[in-house]
């Protein structure tokens, strides 16, 4: 893998750092005139999502990280594993719950996610911004309301927990923003 | 291709355009005669942390006119300025651009203190900023971060960088305080306010001269100015001897052997200059870049708002 200077330090590049591979989110150059140059650099660590910053000597390199996202569609768990394919290759890649963390609350089969590669194995997994799941249960609602009251939980196929307005049934489909984790409306069928 | 577009708005181009005629406008009053020297030339400097771009067949691109108009100035030019561009490899940023535009002039027989106050008359001006601060190097480090830059070891410098950022690289003493210097002092400085920092530590001295501070520490003669958090200006009691000059070139290329950077051949022409002899002066370069955008700081994030086209659609 190629190693990157400083000077080549932007946002979105790929590099490893203490073993774990790192998305570079902003890059600060900073210099006093006659001085040493640094670099102020904000990461992602990919594996743990958490947020890293750190100085650099400018001229300073790191190694890049065979990180790549791929758009791949989910076909099931066996309940160790997640099962992905990708649809041009048909490929398929298996993903622990590590990897796959939060975005198995937002799973449906056939959806196509954004699985984050590290050396070709799964690092990530990132649900598509919208998913349309059904809900499994969830106390009935009184009839006439609106979206406008406090609604209630309601429990979906993933396994997800959303706040929907109280008119919302069981048995419905409904759209939700997996960024947020809130209702959006419901899918008429 | 949306690139071809400038990055800066045509408010921020008619604000440069003003700037410059008022600078010219200023200097003119006060006799100070606009000179040009050359962008491109046969040698670049020895500086440790300034990398000219090299240009085949040619030399350097100038990372600044000082040399040349030093040569100005000791074949009897009087009192000089330039706006020019000057080039500095690897500096690109929210506030560096490989090449930016540079306002540097030369007053013989001015005191660095006679300096400072012109260019405070100038920077208020420009800026709309009436306030106005001046501060020693070494007070104003020890009133922000709570050690004394001069005096204090090495072990010390990290043990306080460190409680500002547990993850920095391995940094030498003069390093840890540009560190400190830059990330912690710079932003706590007053805003709304010229801050005029002088004094600076004896490896900064660069091309001023040195002398002995109140507490009978070697200093620069320099200063620097900055407003809002940005380092506008840097000034010199001008080194003015041929022989220290040769020295600080050696010992420029010396630190740079150590960090593995290239030889830079000391330029023998403002070495001639010196023993023909330089008049006792005092010189400053002000980023004009900068400048604008402290004076647009409300419409102007980063020099891409100032400049037309920088590095990355020039």
């Amino acid at each position: 893998m190629a190693t990157y200077s400083t000077n080549e330090f932007k946002s979105g590049l790929k590099v490893m750092l203490d073993g774990d591979p790192c998305a570079i989110v902003e890059n600060e150059f900073v210099k006093p005139g006659k001085g040493q140059a640094f670099n102020r650099v904000r990461l992602r660590n990919l594996k743990t999502g958490k947020m890293w910053e750190r100085t650099f000597k400018s001229g300073e390199s790191l190694e890049g990280a065979d990180v790549i996202d791929v758009e791949m569609q989910y076909l099931y768990s066996d309940g160790e594993f997640f099962h992905f394919m990708d649809p041009n290759s048909f490929e398929q890649q298996a993903a622990d719950a590590a990897a796959v963390g939060d975005a198995k609350l937002w799973l449906a089969e056939e959806d196509s996610c954004t699985v984050t590669l590290w050396n070709g194995v799964p690092l990530a997994v990132t649900p598509p911004n919208f998913v349309e799941l059904e809900i499994v249960e969830t106390d009935p609602g009184v009839k006439g309301d609106t979206a406008g009251t406090g609604g209630k939980p309601a429990k979906l196929t993933s396994g997800a927990v959303v706040r929907v307005p109280l008119f919302v049934q069981q048995g419905e489909v409904i759209k939700v923003d997996t960024r947020s984790g809130e209702y959006v409306s419901r899918v008429k069928e | 291709m949306t690139n071809w577009r400038p990055s800066a708005s045509l408010h921020a181009l008619q604000a440069r355009a003003s700037l410059y005629a008022a600078i010219r406008q200023f200097f003119s009053e006060r006799h100070v005669l606009e000179v040009e020297t050359p962008s491109l030339a046969q040698h670049g400097v020895t500086d440790l942390h300034i990398d000219c771009i090299a240009v085949p067949r040619y030399g350097y691109l100038q990372s600044s006119p000082e040399f040349h108009m030093k040569r100005l100035l000791a074949s009897g030019s009087g009192p000089i300025y330039q706006i020019g561009k000057a080039f500095r490899d690897g500096e690109s940023g929210s506030k560096h651009n490989p090449e930016f535009t540079m306002l540097e002039w030369y007053r013989p027989g001015f005191s660095l203190q006679d300096l400072i106050e012109e260019c405070i008359v100038l920077l208020r001006s420009c800026l709309n900023i009436t306030q106005t601060a001046q501060h020693r190097f070494r007070d104003i480090f020890f009133d922000v971060v709570g050690v004394d830059p001069i005096r204090s070891d090495i072990a010390t410098l990290r043990h306080t960088a460190q409680s500002y950022d547990a993850h920095l690289p391995e940094l030498d003493k003069p390093a840890l305080i540009d560190w400190l210097m830059s990330c912690v002092v710079e932003p706590a400085l007053p805003q709304h306010c010229i801050n005029i920092v002088t004094d600076f530590p004896e490896w900064a001295a660069a091309l001023a001269q040195k002398k002995a501070d109140a507490n009978g520490d070697i200093v620069a003669q320099r200063f620097e100015i900055y407003a809002n958090g940005i380092e506008l200006a840097n000034g010199y009691l001008e080194l003015i001897d041929a022989q220290e000059q040769a020295l600080r070139f050696t010992h420029d290329n010396a630190l740079r052997q150590q960090q593995n950077k290239d030889f830079m051949r000391p330029d023998q022409a403002l070495l001639s200059a010196l023993e023909h002899g330089l008049p006792q002066c005092s010189g400053v370069a002000i980023g004009l870049d900068r400048v604008l955008l402290v004076q647009q700081q409300a419409q102007s994030q980063s020099l891409a708002d100032i400049i037309a086209f920088p590095n990355d659609r020039a």
